[in-house]
This record gives structure tokens, C-alpha cells and sequence, in this order.
């Protein structure tokens, strides 16, 4: 059984979701300027995900994600603003300058890294899951994958492994539809991809993506089944993102209007914002205050990563080896 | 004390007593154990080899046979690194390496590194790998140069049960990513090795043998082949020093330098193919770093750029011999 989620829970998840989607808002619009190195994907339009998914983990769960991972780092802990002055190259960053978007990674908080390898966290996870059965620990881990990696062999070796020895891990496949430029509907051989969970013997489930309880539910009931030695389970969370595969994709392959009328009639802030006011339980006031302290946090993460050092020649060969 | 076992019981060994001193040491694999899920015995093999024979019953629930799957369980091994465990995967032959590279390459090497320092993967990767047992060429080939190539791996080609076990242990407990090569021609060898437990440090060559003629470098089972070739050479007069460089990564170059200063005349000996190899990369070494000691050109005996073969009739061509060695050492030692 899922946990209630209580005033604070719901407030939470809404600062949560509303800085991912501020985060890279803020970096598309800084991105055009040309001042930030290297490329970007962005996680806008998927903040109920990580959100719905993390807010049913503590810090001793452990979750990998991808390419596209800045949104499960927020919902999984990670400081925004070292975040920031990473993807800015800076010397303050979380990973010192070193990873940069695609590789931003804090294992204090259980964030085993976004990854430049599609389909490279499902292996990894069996990894942290296996620890914690072998410790009689209670904790879980989580694999967020795409359509894309949905596809490799890596993800289908790690769902057979984790089946194969009981695993605490959840398979969280994000499904946005596109695989880069290549839509799921074309690569993907099955109607959902949950469909495949049956044959590595675990229940598969779909759930909407934009709908913030539902995912809150369909996740924490997989991570409840996993904390009590349940097994490991695939859920996947149909959902779409609002910008390109990355910043600078014109998305052609798109067709007109498609992502407009996502925001305007399925938005996961905005189903969220109507429906927590609705019933009651938070006023707009709250909302828009939350928005404000999001947009000053985002707002000085920006002006800090501008200014921070970037690193320096006696950084290039350090943190190669812990000894060589 | 020390008493005579084999390359192979060394390596069992040191993954049993290291097991015994730290429960976060677990040995993963193809048949490691042997038999899971089976009707009959639940440790029937013990490794493909018997390498890891009675480790299972010794070390319950840590000796964990695994799907082939070597991109699922190489990545789990990895991913239970960085949370604290000191798992030791198995690969059984590195040349199934091609199917699990991303996870060794991509993600276990890097880590530190993206992650601006704030990992540590302390993984083992056992394989065994070279030619001689007429497996052809999916299951002879050398490839320690390809992990070498990638920074932030540790590589490991013990040539003799003594280091076998010292380098083994010192794996285990070192805090990065370390590919452990083990010569399957060499797993019968027999070796002094002391029943306690000890190290044998990373980047630290041996000299095998002292001279003052031609350097031999000679990496993993080549060092045998060297040490005949070096008791022939005696005979008519060519004293050889052999270096074994135990570990290719990181690369003990001061041993070598220092010895090619000294003798004036490099032969390197490597099984693998020859391009971009360890031969060419001490090689480069060498003619970058100690150009003014040379008195002849350096001499490169390796193995061939194709395909380890299947017939021994073509086998025994294929890899290095000690009449090839003798050869490029007295043709070095001859040079005007």
C-alpha cells in the first residue's frame, strides 16, 4: 500500500516538479545564447516521473538514470545549483566540471549518474540491489529508462538478471514517444513496452506520465512489492517531452501542434496545480509562492555558475584513480 | 610458509582467504559455482577450469553463478562497487569481453573521473585469456592492451603463482577497477607461494633476470618463453636482464628505462597482435625516452596481425616462441 501523501508530501512534489521544469526552462533559454558548452537534453514535460517515482524513495535507495537525467537528480536530491554550474563547466559543480550534463552523478544521495550510454543503468542497478539483499538491507533501486534503451540488450540482461535472483529493483521505463527522431511506434515491436515484463517474469504495468499520482501510486506500489523481497517489476510511464532530443533539434518529425496541445491539456504542473486546489488541500498562493522561491533558486544558480572558476590545467589528470 | 602449488590453486587461494577476511568480497560469474538451479550438485564445476572450485561452500551466498549475460552481471558487479561491495566477476574468457565492453569502458573506468572524484568502483574482472589449447580464435586472444589503452583501469598479467596470489589480493582490496588476466597455459604451473597472506604491489616490474646484454621485456606466459631463450643465450655468450612488468596498468617504465640504459638493446616479448599492442607501446617507450642508450634497432616479437589460429600446426606458428626470441636477442646483440 502506498503511502497517503499528506499537505507537506504534496507541497513538496510540487516544488520538486516546478524546479525541474524551471531548471530547464532556464537552460533552454540560456542554451540559444550559445554560452553553454557541449549539448543538453531536457526533461521538460516528464517532471511527474522522477517526481512520482522519488518521492517514494529515501536517501539509501538508489536510482540510475540517463542521458536526459537532470530531472531524476533533482527528484533524487541532487543540489540544483551545483547542478547548474556543472552543466556550465564550472569548478563548483557537482562533478568538479568533469561530467558535465550527461554525467551528473551524487552517491550520497543515492544517484548513481545520468548516462551517456542508452540502456548503461540497467546492469548497474542490479549492482546496488544486489548489495542491499546481500546486507538484508530494505532498500531499493531503480533503473529510469526510455523507449529508446527500452530496446537494448542491456536492459533485457538486467530484467532477466533481476528476476533470476529476486532483485529489489524497479524498471521505470519513461516512454516520450521519440527515441531521438525515431518514434516508438515504429521501434518499439510491442504495444507497450510494459508488455515484455511478462517474459522475464515480472508484472508490467502502464501508467499516464503526465498524471502525477498515478505515477505515485503505480511506483510506489512496485518499490513497496520490492522493499518486502517482492521482486523486481517494469512500469512504464507514458509520457512526452517538450523540447527536442537535445537543444537545437528542431523536432520536424514532430507533427504541428503536437507538443502545444500537450502543454496546454495534459501539463503535469498544471493537472497537478488544479487538482491539489481543488480539492482544498493547497491554496494558489502556496503554488505561486513556491514558484517564486523556485525562481530565485534558479535565478541564483545562474548568476553563481557565471561567475564561479571554471577548472584549471591541475585539474585535467586528477581523480582518474584513487592511486596509480 | 611457503610450499609448491599452482597458478591456478594460488588464485583460489587468495579469493578464499580474502573472502574469509571481508564479507563484501563476492565472486560472481558463468558457473562460478556451477550447477545453480540443477538438480545434481550445486557447485558441480567450480569455475569453467575449476579456478574457483569449493569456494561455494565455504562462502555461502557469496559465491553467485550468474545467466550468460556478461553485460548484466559485469554492469551488477560495477554497480555493487560503488555502493561498497568488492565484487570479483569472472568473464571465464576475455574474449567474451566484446559483449560487456560498455559497462567496463564506459562505465566502470569513468566514473571517478565524471564524477569529479566522488566514486570509487573497487570491481575485479577475472578472465583468462592467450593462446595454446587450441580454442581458436574466439577463445585464445591476449587483449590486455585494450583495457590498457583505457584510463582509469588497472590491468594485471601475473606470469607465476607466487604473483598470481600477491597480485590477486591486491586487486581485491584496491580501490579502483582492476582487469585481472589470468594465462590459461600458465594455470598448471607450479610455484612457491607462502600460505599467508600478502601483496604484490601494482607497477612494480620484476626483474626476473640479470644482465647486461639485451633488456627482454616479456608480459604474462611470455616470461617463460623469455627465460628459456635467456638460459640458451647464456650458453653462447648473451647475457639477457628480463623484466616482467606484472601490470600494464600502470606501467613500471622506470624498470625498464633503466634497464635499457644499462644493456643498450630492447626485445619486447608480447603474445597479442602486434598493432598498437604492449610491444609497440614499450617499444615507443623506449625509443622516446632512453633514444641516446640505444646500440640497435628495438625488436618486437609478437604474435601475428590475424586471427589466433585453430590447427596446432598453425598454433604453434601463431605464438612466440624461444627460438624466435633467441633470435631477435642475438640479432640486436649482433647489430653494427
Amino acid at each position: 500500500m502506498t503511502k497517503q501523501l499528506t499537505r507537506d508530501d504534496l507541497l513538496k512534489a510540487y516544488r520538486t516538479m516546478r524546479t525541474i521544469r524551471e531548471f530547464e526552462e532556464r537552460l533552454h533559454t540560456d542554451f540559444a545564447t550559445g554560452e553553454i558548452p557541449g549539448f543538453v537534453h531536457l526533461y521538460a514535460g516528464e517532471e511527474a516521473s522522477a517526481t512520482g517515482v522519488c518521492m517514494n524513495l529515501g536517501p539509501e535507495d538508489h536510482i540510475a538514470s540517463t542521458h536526459r537525467g537532470h530531472g531524476h537528480c533533482i527528484a533524487k536530491g541532487v543540489d540544483p545549483v551545483g547542478m547548474m554550474a556543472e552543466i556550465w563547466g564550472r569548478k563548483t559543480g557537482t562533478c568538479k566540471g568533469k561530467g558535465g550534463s550527461m554525467h551528473i552523478a551524487d552517491l550520497s544521495v543515492g544517484m548513481l549518474g545520468a548516462n551517456g550510454i542508452v540502456g548503461g543503468g540497467g546492469p548497474l542497478v542490479c549492482g546496488t540491489a544486489l548489495a542491499a539483499k546481500l546486507r538484508g538491507q530494505p532498500y531499493v533501486s531503480v533503473c529510469f529508462f526510455g523507449d529508446g534503451a527500452s530496446n537494448q540488450g542491456t536492459i533485457f540482461e538486467a530484467m532477466n538478471l533481476a528476476s533470476v535472483w529476486n532483485l529489489p529493483v524497479i524498471f521505470l521505463a519513461e516512454n516520450n514517444g521519440y527515441a531521438e527522431a525515431t518514434s516508438s511506434n515504429f521501434s518499439v515491436a510491442c504495444d507497450n513496452i510494459a508488455d515484455r515484463a511478462s517474459a522475464f517474469g515480472m508484472p508490467g504495468i502502464t501508467v499516464d506520465g503526465f498524471d502525477f499520482f498515478a505515477v505515485y501510486e503505480a511506483a510506489g506500489a512496485a518499490i513497496e512489492r520490492a522493499r518486502q523481497g517482492g521482486g523486481p517489476s517494469l512500469v512504464e510511464v507514458k509520457l512526452s517531452r517538450y523540447y527536442g532530443h537535445f537543444e537545437g533539434d528542431q523536432q520536424t518529425y514532430r507533427a504541428p501542434g503536437e507538443v502545444q496541445n500537450i502543454r496546454d491539456t495534459k501539463d503535469c504542473l498544471l493537472q497537478f496545480a488544479r487538482r491539489v486546489t481543488t480539492s482544498g488541500q493547497i491554496t494558489q498562493a502556496e503554488l505561486a509562492a513556491i514558484d517564486a522561491e523556485v525562481k530565485a533558486l534558479i535565478d541564483g544558480s545562474v548568476v553563481k555558475a557565471k561567475s564561479d572558476p571554471k577548472p584549471t590545467e591541475a585539474d585535467l589528470l586528477t581523480d582518474v584513480y584513487v592511486s596509480y | 610458509m611457503a610450499r609448491k602449488i599452482t597458478y591456478q590453486q594460488a588464485i583460489n587461494e587468495a579469493l578464499d582467504q580474502e573472502m574469509g577476511r571481508d564479507q563484501n568480497v563476492i565472486v560472481m560469474g558463468e558457473d562460478v559455482a556451477g550447477g545453480a538451479g540443477s538438480p545434481g550438485e550445486q557447485d558441480a564445476w567450480g569455475g569453467v577450469l575449476g579456478v574457483t572450485r569449493g569456494l561455494y561452500h565455504k562462502h555461502p551466498g557469496r559465491v553467485i553463478d550468474t545467466p550468460i549475460s556478461e553485460s548484466g552481471y559485469v554492469g551488477a558487479a560495477i554497480g555493487a562497487a560503488c555502493v561498497g561491495m568488492r565484487p570479483v566477476a569472472e568473464l571465464m574468457f576475455v574474449d567474451f569481453l566484446g559483449v560487456c565492453f560498455d559497462q567496463i569502458f564506459n562505465q566502470a573506468a569513468k566514473f571517478r573521473y565524471m564524477f569529479g572524484g566522488k566514486a570509487e568502483t573497487p570491481v575485479v574482472i577475472r578472465a583468462m585469456y592467450g593462446a595454446g589449447f587450441r580454442a581458436a580464435a574466439q577463445h585464445s586472444q591476449c587483449l590486455y592492451n585494450l583495457f590498457t589503452h583505457i584510463p582509469g583501469l588497472k590491468v594485471v598479467v601475473p606470469s607465476n603463482p607466487y604473483d598470481a596470489k600477491g597480485l590477486l589480493i591486491q586487486s581485491i582490496r584496491d580501490n579502483d577497477p582492476v582487469i585481472f588476466l589470468e594465462h590459461k597455459a600458465l594455470y598448471t604451473m607450479e610455484g612457491e607461494v607462502p600460505e599467508e597472506i600478502y601483496t604484490v604491489p601494482f607497477g612494480e616490474a620484476a626483474v626476473v633476470r640479470e644482465g647486461h646484454d639485451v633488456t627482454i621485456v616479456a608480459i604474462g606466459r611470455m616470461v617463460q618463453k623469455a627465460q628459456e631463450a635467456a638460459a640458451d643465450l647464456q650458453k653462447q655468450g648473451i647475457h639477457c636482464e628480463i623484466i616482467d612488468p606484472r601490470t600494464t596498468s600502470p606501467l613500471d617504465t622506470d624498470t625498464i628505462l633503466e634497464s635499457v640504459e644499462k644493456t643498450g638493446r630492447l626485445v619486447v616479448v608480447d603474445e597479442s597482435h602486434p598493432r598498437c599492442s604492449m610491444a609497440s607501446d614499450i617499444a615507443g617507450l623506449v625509443a622516446e625516452n632512453a633514444f641516446g642508450s640505444l646500440k640497435a634497432p628495438i625488436r618486437q616479437v609478437t604474435g601475428y596481425h590475424a586471427p589466433v589460429p585453430f590447427s596446432d600446426a598453425l598454433e604453434e606458428l601463431y605464438i612466440p616462441s624461444a627460438a624466435k626470441i633467441i633470435a631477435a636477442a642475438k640479432s640486436v646483440k649482433e647489430y653494427k
